[in-house]
């Protein structure tokens, strides 16, 4: 038997008040990818993959990874939520968010260990923010707070990432901290998907790009999707949005 | 929002405490027997009384698990939650009472724990099933369960056995009604949570942080939410004789948002909350011993809102008075910090050639008068940052190397934004008064660089360098005298 592809999503459909967000999504991630879901706003990017992880109720189709549902193997899969989804006074320091990250792993009525505050460590070191392990979390720029989020997930050591605008709102020295850790994940045959909301730097960011509006409108390598066609396709029909696209298109004229 | 609960459930103590005072006949300890004061303090802390020994353990249980269960409430958002049940109880209560027509502490436990959980039920049905918010459903529950409580205790009191059943001390609460049976349960319930917080703490941490990623990595965040909320209606129905429905809700909150206001670590709030929730408790039991008419649950409420009014104001770091202590040390450090530029100044103007600045020039610099001068000269020396002998004040090696800093500060800030900014030379100064007492070393170095460690100033006058700065500290230290103190 052939080893089952980390993710398996079949005619997935999400609706919020019986309005569909999501409408019979088909996908097959194959591992060691760095995927973009790029698309317009309200196109249901992040309710892709909260539904993915069993964090929305879903209205019909399934989705299974390793070929298995989600709460069996909750632990091989790591989650970056969006920053603005937390309270930054709650009262933890950095250290305590990230060892959060092993928590899946422990189970239940096992606290973390040596061996799993050393992980956070390695982790908190990654993402160059090992000197702000004791600090409490409101006491960090937004660039940190997202690197700590990051931190938390990489504690995880999970096959496969859900990554929820990481780059939002992030200075450019962040930005590109980030991205060399997720390279570094990829290179290691590990699955992530990001949703990215920025079209220039995600042509220059990700392998694959997952385009998005209410269903798949293409999934496939950078190259052979980012054309001015299916982008038109994605985001298609507004005004404000054409300019956008219109825009990104310009800026890989010069590449080319 | 929770600050909000605070000051009306402050009123509302306040209000009770007047009305009880007035003439509503909310019972206290001290009025079962009729003793004077100082013989009753001799009687609670010898623990003679039966009743006095119920009602002590029984606040510290209840401190104790309002405590630990109020600082997750708090962090959580649930201030209001917890208000809501607390009041969605008493419709259990009384039908706990009436299954056999007698205060079983178990019929009413399971009575008004079952009418807390059924409320909650439906406020998240509300929620789920309408368009409605989840203020407006807590509202909406809280006042109707209230309502039908109230009705029910009413109708209990017109029964023959009704008015001596002391089912009117749910209301406001009476810690001497406590009886052997009520206290036994009350520790069995504060164990019970103390030991699942501790052994869940890890969950509860996580939950409340983060629910989704905690339900992402596997953890049974609905769970957690639901063992939560079923040991929060445990937490107020053993407080509920002590303290009494209407303020029940306060000893959930108040001890907590205390302990929120001395700590950022989750696991030091959970026992400063529940540190806080005894002592509240204990001081409002011994308070209802001693004085007369008072009810024990008003007299708890207000202990614990002390405890908050002194974090509130002495708390080492988010306190007022630390804050206002802080604001006025900074400005003080500016002040000090602008006499030695100003010292630095004179020096500089006649060519670094004496050695001290006398009170005279230090005033002319300045456009002060001799008093003031003097004044802020004594500033310096009770830092250890100049020495005086008689009209002459002199740098300490500290002194010299903070006004030298000070001025690099200053003109370095003042280049930048003429050449990287491009701000005219006169328009700068200002700028440069605020931003040279918040400069950091690694802001230094940097501005050093980016300016290729540049000599001279927009105005011509040199930029001190480090490396000066130290040689010259070094130089002065016999001249100067004493050092840093």
């Amino acid at each position: 038997m052939s080893t089952p592809v980390p993710l398996e999503i079949h005619d997935l459909t999400v609706a919020y008040h019986r309005k569909p967000v999501l409408w019979g999504v088909d996908l097959n991630v194959t591992s060691g990818q760095l995927i973009g879901i790029v698309g317009p706003n309200g196109a249901g990017k992040s309710t892709l993959i909260k539904a993915c992880m069993g964090l929305l109720p879903v209205q019909s189709g399934w989705v299974k990874f390793f070929g298995r549902p989600f709460s069996e193997v909750a632990t091989r899969v790591g989650y970056v939520p969006q920053r603005e989804s937390v309270d930054w006074d709650f009262p933890v320091n950095v250290m305590d968010v990230v060892l959060m990250g092993r928590y899946g792993r422990l189970g239940l009525l096992r606290r973390p260990g040596r061996a799993d505050r050393e992980v956070a460590r390695s982790c908190l070191e990654k993402v160059q923010l090992l000197p702000y392990a004791n600090r409490q979390i409101a006491n960090l720029s937004g660039g940190q707070q997202q690197r700590v989020f990051l931190a938390r997930a990489l504690a995880q050591e999970a096959e496969l990432y859900f990554m929820d605008e990481p780059f939002a709102g992030v200075d450019a020295a962040t930005e590109s901290a980030i991205i060399a850790v997720l390279r570094e994940l990829r290179d290691q045959g590990r699955t992530i998907l990001v949703v990215h909301h920025d079209l220039p730097t995600a042509r220059q960011y990700f392998d694959r790009l997952l385009l998005l509006n209410m269903n798949v409108v293409a999934f496939g390598p950078t190259a052979e999707v980012y054309t001015a066609e299916l982008l038109q396709k994605t985001y298609g029909g507004r005004l404000t949005i054409l300019s956008e696209v219109a825009q990104a298109l310009g800026a890989q004229e010069p590449a080319k | 929002m929770s600050r909000h609960c605070r000051f009306s459930h402050l009123l509302l103590a306040l209000g009770l405490f007047v009305l009880g005072a007035g003439g509503v006949r909310a019972a206290g300890i001290g009025d079962l027997v009729e003793i004077r004061w100082a013989e009753q303090i001799g009687r609670f802390f010898t623990f003679q009384d039966a009743s006095v020994r119920y009602a002590l353990l029984g606040s510290i249980f209840l401190g104790l698990s309002c405590g630990l269960l109020g600082s997750f409430i708090v962090v959580r958002r649930m201030a209001l939650v917890g208000d809501a049940l607390s009041h969605a109880v008493l419709p259990g209560v009384a039908l706990g009472f009436l299954w056999n027509l007698s205060k079983d502490p178990l019929a009413i436990f399971i009575g008004a724990t079952v009418a807390g959980l059924l409320g909650t039920f439906f406020v998240s049905a509300i929620t789920r099933t309408t368009r409605l918010k989840e203020d407006a459903a807590l509202g909406l529950v809280l006042a109707s369960f209230f309502a039908a409580g109230l009705c029910l205790v009413s109708m209990i009191q017109r029964l023959p056995t009704g008015n001596k059943s002391g089912i009117d001390k749910f209301l406001f609460g009476q810690a001497a009604a406590l009886g052997a049976d009520d206290v036994r349960l009350m520790g069995i319930v504060t164990g019970v949570i103390a030991v699942l917080i501790v052994a869940f703490y890890k969950e509860l941490q996580a939950t409340s942080f983060d629910p989704a990623f905690a339900k992402a990595s596997g953890l049974p965040a609905g769970w957690v939410h639901h063992g939560l909320m079923l040991l929060l209606a445990a937490a107020v129905v053993i407080a509920l004789q002590a303290v009494g429905v209407v303020l029940v809700s306060a000893m959930l909150i108040t001890p907590a948002a205390a302990a929120y206001l001395l700590t950022d670590r989750l696991h030091r709030l959970v026992f400063l909350a529940a540190l806080f929730g005894v002592l509240a408790g204990v001081s409002g039991a011994f308070l209802s011993f001693v004085g007369p008419s008072l009810p024990t649950g008003p007299l708890m409420v207000l202990g614990a809102s002390a405890v908050f009014g002194m974090a509130f104001l002495f708390g080492p770091r988010h306190g007022v008075l630390a804050r206002w202590w802080r604001r006025r040390s900074g400005a003080a450090r500016t002040r000090r910090e602008n006499t030695l530029k100003s010292m630095f100044h004179v020096w500089e103007a006649g060519g670094f050639r004496t050695e001290g600045v006398t009170l005279t020039e230090l005033a002319e610099r300045r456009r002060e008068t001799l008093e003031d001068v003097q004044r802020l000269g004594t500033g310096l020396i009770r830092h250890g940052l100049a020495t005086q002998s008689g009209d002459v004040f002199y740098f300490t090696p500290a002194g010299k190397l903070r006004a030298a800093e000070i001025v690099r500060n200053h003109r370095l800030w003042e280049l930048y934004l003429t050449n990287s900014a491009n701000i005219a030379p006169d328009h700068v100064h200002e700028d440069a008064e605020k931003i040279e007492h918040v400069l950091g070393e690694s802001v230094v170095r940097a501005l050093e660089r980016r300016l290729d460690y540049a000599r001279v100033d927009p105005h011509g006058r040199s930029i001190p360098t480090p490396r000066e700065i130290h040689r010259d500290a070094g130089l002065t230290d016999e001249s100067s005298g004493e050092g840093r103190r």
